[in-house]
């Protein structure tokens, strides 16, 4: 099950793996994504820091990284194909995932419910 | 916030609406800032201009007095002739770009941005002399973009046959869906295309019919800023402010010589810059010596391009000459700044604006 945060990220979590991206209501936001700044292998994110970059035609935004971690592996399809942020932001435009994330962090965040009551406001 | 006729109509085309220029006007539709971008490329665009100015200026004397206020002369344009100009502060300062319209002998009118109407209506009231009259057209026409390369395929197919569209930066008289309407062959994307000035209450009958044409899609004011940056064409309060002269702006051949010795010195120059890859130099983000890392400019305009699939950036470089093309800068902030190649204007180089279809 999905988690989201108030900073309009979405993890998944399996074991002390997390993967993440930015919603679909984000997304909508931002409009067309043009380049999206992946994190390197290996660096290491707390949590609610930045983890990277996404710009659409009209604006750059920061990304935050809602369960701190490990990068352990990041999208390289975003590289030349960042349109799939728009047409799956929730799937195959997840960004990264993250290694040792905390089951607390991850419990602390938004379920489905929460989030899409906290997006109607 | 003011609203343009066609309000209610974006509002249901499902527009994303924001301020511009004290305008609530349609950035985007449903389609996006690339789709609509590529849309004007290829096929056509139909915009919603009706926030920009539009004043008339006509009497005895109405050619000289023009020539007097504005740096490149009105009293050589023929009538039926369109020409781009400025509006200048006593140091060349650029208080607005306008397209200036000869309409007669002693008639004109000009188009002006939607920020600077209201300041340039008083800045041109104060000066001219008595017996040129005035008129701010602003409360009684409207004024639609369509613009792409099947434009002129839409008119003919709304009874506009394609000969009575005038040469590239000219304009006519012509009958549309039963209403006279001023169409000139000008545009702010670099295609082929039309700006039509209506009566405003006639804008949105006029707007749904030539959006009931099928190669016609509504673009919003994102995409027109995409596709004027790619022509490297300025934007008012981007490139071009009162601290910034047109000879700064690159405008200098366009200029009448005996003004342009009045201009205060040049110390910038506008570059046109290529970036690597699709990662943006947004506007205020400094233009850095690659060598030194020194603040040495500013970038004024910056995004990703759709046409070329990569970012490109216009922006001033400090000092009393142009950059030479191929030279290197770094653009922003921070560890990682973005190398940028100066390239000649415009980055999109096979738009059909000149060419008949």
């Amino acid at each position: 099950m999905k988690r989201y945060s108030k900073e309009h990220e979405w993890v998944e979590l399996e074991g002390d793996v997390a993967t993440m991206g930015i919603t679909a209501f984000a997304a909508e936001e931002l409009g067309d994504i043009t380049y999206v700044e992946l994190p390197a292998l290996g660096k290491q994110v707390k949590t609610n820091e930045v983890l990277c970059v996404v710009e659409s035609v009209k604006a750059a935004s920061d990304v935050y990284c809602p369960v701190g971690g490990t990068v352990a592996a990041v999208n390289q399809e975003l590289d030349g194909e960042p349109g799939l942020v728009n047409q799956e932001p929730e799937g195959k435009g997840w960004f990264c995932k993250l290694k040792g994330a905390s089951p607390a962090d991850f419990n602390a965040l938004m379920t489905a419910e929460d989030y899409a009551k906290f997006t109607a406001k | 916030m003011r609203t343009t006729p066609l309000h209610d109509h974006h509002r249901q085309l499902g527009a994303k609406l924001a301020e511009f220029a004290g305008w609530l006007m349609p950035i985007q539709y449903p389609a996006g800032i690339l789709a609509e971008h590529r849309h004007c490329r290829e096929l056509a665009a139909l915009f919603d201009i009706c926030h920009m100015g539009e004043f008339q200026v006509r009497g005895p004397g109405a050619a000289a007095a023009l020539d007097a206020l504005l740096p490149r002369r009105a009293s050589t344009q023929k009538p039926g002739a369109c020409r781009y100009n400025f509006l200048l502060d006593s140091r060349g300062g650029t208080l607005d770009d306008l397209v200036v319209y000869r309409l007669a002998a002693e008639e004109f009118m000009l188009v002006v941005n939607a920020g600077t109407a209201d300041a340039d209506a008083a800045f041109l009231r104060e000066r001219l002399p008595a017996g040129v009259e005035f008129r701010d057209l602003r409360n009684e026409l409207g004024k639609l973009d369509l613009q792409g390369p099947e434009s002129f395929r839409v008119l003919a197919a709304c009874g506009v046959p394609e000969t009575a569209i005038p040469p590239y930066f000219h304009w006519t008289l012509l009958p549309l869906f039963g209403m006279e309407v001023l169409l000139s062959r000008t545009g702010y994307t670099g295609e082929r295309g039309v700006e039509l000035y209506l009566p405003r209450q006639r804008v949105a009958e006029c707007w749904e019919r030539l959006l009931a044409q099928p190669q016609v899609k509504p673009v919003g004011l994102g995409a027109r800023d995409t596709l004027r940056l790619e022509m490297g064409y300025p934007l008012y309060g981007h490139e071009l402010d009162p601290e910034t002269t047109p000879v700064e702006a690159g405008f200098a051949t366009l200029l009448e010589p005996a003004r342009a010795a009045t201009l205060r010195t040049p110390q910038k120059r506008l570059a046109g810059f290529r970036l690597e890859g699709r990662r943006a130099a947004r506007a205020g983000a400094p233009v850095r010596n690659p060598q030194t890392g020194e603040p040495c400019g500013i970038v004024t305009s910056g995004a990703f391009s759709p046409s070329l699939g990569r970012a490109v950036a216009l922006g001033y470089v400090h000092g009393g000459e142009a950059p030479a093309p191929g030279s290197i800068f770094l653009l922003g902030e921070g560890a990682a700044p973005l190398p940028a190649t100066v390239v000649e204007l415009p980055f999109w180089r096979q738009g059909t604006a000149r060419a008949q279809s």
